[in-house]
């Protein structure tokens, strides 16, 4: 294998969209998040009172003005039906992606070469749970016809073509927690190997229903300990944490090949740097020691880039709020050496939680953000951490901090690993 | 026009989200009220489900009409 292997041609983001618990926007989101927002509460979705944990990260409901979520300035209300609502947040973030980037294909040629790879965690939980109760009541004729495709992963992706007649590559990643990194990562190969010149690619989910937390309780993986006190739920490396709080929603980038954007004056956010990708082979729901399979995912997207260790400013961590934090942190310990203690790391799902598949995407999309504006988010609830590093995890406060070159990582269960670096674009 | 008529009317709007005024009895739900097969399928059942009659498939794939559904579901009540 050899090292930067992109064909010569460059990958970068010229659209950014989010739906998050703190709002829907990626600015609005981006400027919630450095204020030190925190977007958990008790659970309104379903009534949680059976279950042992009870908060969530969900998106707002509102006036799209003010960062809520109204559903049918993004999806027409005859096919919000069609749709479980993990497309429906997924459409949201996606159709933000496309117009700001301004990428419109006029002729056939630049439709073909615009794909879409937006994944998804779980899918349509809800749908299935709701399909599930009409066959058990006896009622399987009356399955509505949109069950299969409400509940697919890959039907964003689908429904997102259909609207904007983007013909390239339709695809879909599905790799639990580590969904949005491999769908940018992966998306970014095509653009690489010419299979496309543009890419919408991301993730999305909404598993906050009693099926999703009754599933994720049973695993013992939730925090149970600040029902009464939601914004404090999630707290990575603190020695109080007891678990990771769902969260939902969706990040979208459009990628593009360089010349491509500079072509047509597309505003770029930043390029992708390098990719790497690991798998464990250990535990389905636990890391390895010293978390050695994110070590690898590190090394391999460092590897992709070019760079050197002492090129990273900022490091978006996994960090989730369970005691894998400790071992993510040992990982990125020895993987930066002696640079350790030059950088910042901080992990964002203290304000929103965990969006599952999701969150790779959010979180690169903070990466750019913070490269664009010379801020790193904080850590929310890092008041006494487990133990001590000399990483600075930019514990309750966003700092002023020039960020050329950040990291994002993404684990999910199977033991599957993904690093992305975004780095400023230079000319 | 009879209740059965109103209530298949309504079912229509509802589905397929069109406007009222367009639901004629000669509208055909593919062609002139944005139906896909999906729709139709989903339209059928809201039928069923509404009037309390089977509609066997073959009867279904007759049903092209607002005026089809109506004549349908009133043989079936009438018998």
């Amino acid at each position: 294998m050899s090292g930067n292997a992109n064909n010569g041609r460059r990958v970068v983001v010229t659209g950014i969209g989010v739906v998050s618990p703190l709002a829907v926007g990626a600015e609005l989101t981006w400027k919630r998040l450095i204020e030190g927002q925190s977007g958990i509460g008790r659970i309104t979705h379903f009534d949680p009172s059976e279950l042992p944990a009870q908060v969530a990260g969900q998106v707002p409901e509102g006036p799209t003005e003010e960062g809520g979520l109204t559903l049918s300035d993004w999806v027409p209300v005859k096919d919000q039906k069609k749709m479980d609502r993990f497309i429906h947040l997924g459409l949201a973030a996606a159709i933000q992606a496309v117009e700001d980037s301004g990428w419109k294909p006029e002729t056939e040629d630049d439709r073909c070469a615009t794909g879409v790879m937006i994944g998804s965690g779980i899918g349509g939980l809800q749908t299935i749970y709701e399909g599930s109760l009409t066959v058990s009541s006896g009622k399987a004729r009356r399955l509505s016809p949109f069950f299969i495709p409400s509940a697919l992963i890959n039907l964003i992706s689908g429904h997102l073509s259909i609207r904007y007649g983007f013909k390239g590559p339709n695809h879909a990643v599905v790799t639990a927690c580590a969904t949005g990194v491999h769908a940018i990562g992966d998306a970014s190969r095509l653009i690489q190997h010419g299979d496309a010149d543009v890419m919408i690619a991301g993730g999305a989910e909404a598993a906050i229903c009693a099926l999703g937390i009754a599933g994720f309780c049973s695993a013992r993986a939730l925090s149970t300990g600040s029902n009464d006190d939601p914004s404090k739920a999630s707290r990575p490396w603190d020695k109080d944490r007891d678990g990771f709080i769902m969260g939902e929603g969706a990040g979208v980038v459009v990628l593009e090949e360089y010349e491509h954007a500079k072509a047509r004056g597309a505003k770029i956010y930043g390029e992708i740097g390098g990719y790497g990708l690991s798998g464990d082979a250990h535990h389905i729901t636990a890391p390895a020691e010293g978390h050695e399979g994110a070590f690898r995912a590190m090394k391999a997207a460092l590897k992709n880039s070019g760079l050197q260790v002492s090129d990273i400013d900022y490091v978006n961590a996994h960090g989730t709020s369970t005691m894998a934090d400790d071992l993510e942190l040992d990982a990125v310990e020895r993987f930066f050496g002696d640079h350790a203690k030059n950088i910042a790391m901080s992990s964002t799902k203290s304000a929103i939680g965990h969006l599952l598949g999701a969150a790779g995407a959010v979180e690169a999309i903070f990466c750019l953000q913070a490269i664009r504006d010379g801020i790193v988010p904080p850590t929310l609830n890092l008041e006494n951490p487990a133990r001590e590093s000399v990483i600075d995890r930019v514990a309750l406060k966003a700092q002023k901090r020039k960020v050329d070159v950040a990291l994002s990582n993404s684990f999910g269960f199977g033991g599957t690993n993904a690093s992305i670096i975004l780095k400023r674009c230079e000319g | 026009m009879s209740d059965i008529a109103d209530k298949v009317k309504k079912i229509v709007v509802e589905h397929l989200g069109v406007e009222e005024s367009k639901v004629t009895p000669d509208a055909s739900f593919i062609d002139d009220l944005g139906a896909d097969s999906l729709d139709t399928v989903e339209l059928v059942m809201a039928f069923e489900e509404a009037f309390s009659v089977e509609i066997p498939e073959d009867a279904a794939e007759k049903i092209a009409t607002v005026k089809d559904a109506i004549d349908y579901i009133e043989k079936q009540k009438a018998a």
